[in-house]
């Protein structure tokens, strides 16, 4: 677009998060702010890959017991069940909800599985500087931002639930201890994919070039 | 053209290039990435304002009236989303309480009221105090504000529990319907960009690298 190529970084400047102003950033090692909002300007979100990994390692861990601890409790004078997360799901599809078992399966166990695998990789290969096809990968990342927050719709199932405890004896229904290692894994891989950043992907690629210009 | 249009830097590339003027109801997107960089959203700034006064009534009635009611031993209980947080708390899930009372109150309420602290102002061309630490808040809460989920929820609880239960919709159910596409609607109105050209031309000033 119009003759200008190259990242706003390699050239010694910066976008604000915040308003979008591109300015110039003298002294890269000196903390500067936006002269339009003052934000802290900064070329690459700091500590992006280890923060990023942090997140995603202790989303992984909890990942476990959110799917093998109850999620909820049901009972009432007839019948007594736990549910896993899993089981929840299985359960409505037997008693023929199949479209919210589908809903609740993909939001619950398919799209936690897919943003720890997908973040994975993406911070794999940005740590091997790896060119290999930038703008799939960007589109991925923008995948994991967009569909990573359905997984809370669980969390909110079991509270508007558990609200039914105070209905006595008829039915209890109670929020299991996986709720809160389901709604932390959901939390955490907010926050990994919030501090990975998708300009690291497309660092290697200017470098390279740079290279190139250089031997000329 | 005595001044060269402004450069941006795409949020997910960082290729430098320089803004070109779009027709209404179009987006400008990177010739790299693909990644939307800006839109000419028509009226912005009227639009936001009228779309968030209106969830800030309706946020009101969702969150001050049972979600749904169930009949149990002939009386009625009623579910409000106070309640519900209310009563996870009570079960020793003082976290996942809290969670949802951020994601489904806290953030959407602060989005809300931001909005219309910000907006209304710079309708009568002045500024709200504090305003830049505002767009920066706000700019930190966007992920975390999940009202459309939470709907998405009221709609499988209601599934799971008619099958057991005689379950009445109550007005909040509808209000948070609402609700959902009122934010929707704000949030595909507003434009940071807008905002902050407005920011700049009542300052008086140009700020260009
Ligand atoms: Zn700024
Ligand atoms: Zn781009």
């Amino acid at each position: 677009m119009n003759g200008l190529s190259g990242s706003a970084a390699s050239l010694g400047l910066c976008a604000c998060h915040v308003c979008n102003l591109v300015s110039r950033v003298r002294n890269p090692r000196q903390a500067a702010h936006c002269p339009r909002c003052g934000a802290y300007l900064h070329a690459r979100k700091p500590g992006s890959i280890a923060s990023c990994w942090a997140f995603l390692i202790a989303g992984y861990i909890l990942y476990i017991p959110a799917n093998l601890l109850t999620m909820m409790e049901t009972g009432s004078l007839i019948s007594y069940r736990k549910d896993t997360i899993m089981s929840g799901v299985i359960h409505l599809w037997k008693t023929g909800s199949w479209g919210i078992a589908a809903v609740v399966f993909i939001a619950s166990i398919l799209i936690p599985l897919m943003k720890l695998v997908s973040l994975t990789v993406l911070l794999i290969s940005v740590q091997r500087r790896s060119t290999w096809e930038p703008r799939q990968r960007t589109r991925l990342y923008r995948m994991v931002e967009l569909v990573g927050r359905w997984s809370m719709l669980d969390i909110y199932v079991v509270t508007l639930l558990a609200a039914l405890v105070q209905l006595g004896a008829l039915a209890t229904v109670k929020a299991g201890p996986a709720a809160v290692a389901f709604g932390a894994v959901v939390v955490l891989t907010m926050l990994a994919s919030l501090k990975f950043d998708p300009r690291l992907i497309w660092d290697p690629l200017y470098k390279e070039r740079g290279h190139e210009r250089d031997a000329h | 053209m005595s001044q060269p249009a402004p450069l941006i830097a795409c949020h997910d590339c960082d290729l430098l290039q320089r803004e070109i003027t779009l027709k209404p109801g179009c987006a400008a997107t990177c010739p790299r990435c693909g990644a939307v960089l800006y839109r000419n959203a028509t009226d912005s700034i009227n639009r936001t304002l009228a779309y968030a006064m209106s969830a800030a009534l309706v946020f009101l009635v969702a969150n001050g009236f049972p979600i749904f009611a169930i009949e149990s031993q002939g009386s009625l209980k009623g579910i409000t989303l106070m309640g519900a947080v209310h009563s996870l708390w009570g079960q020793d899930m003082q976290a996942v309480a809290t969670v949802v009372f951020i994601t489904a109150v806290v953030i959407p309420a602060l989005e809300i009221l931001s909005l219309v602290y910000l907006l209304l102002p710079l309708r009568l061309t002045m500024l709200a105090p504090g305003y830049n630490q505002l767009l920066r808040l706000l700019r930190l809460a966007e992920p975390w504000g999940m009202v459309e989920v939470f709907m998405l929820g009221i709609l499988v609880s209601l599934v799971k529990l008619t099958s057991n239960f005689r379950v009445i919709p109550g007005v909040a159910l509808w209000s948070f319907a609402v609700l959902t596409l009122l934010i929707a609607a704000a949030a595909a109105s507003f434009s940071t960009r807008d905002v902050w050209c407005c920011v700049d031309r009542i300052n008086g000033r140009r700020v260009a690298p």
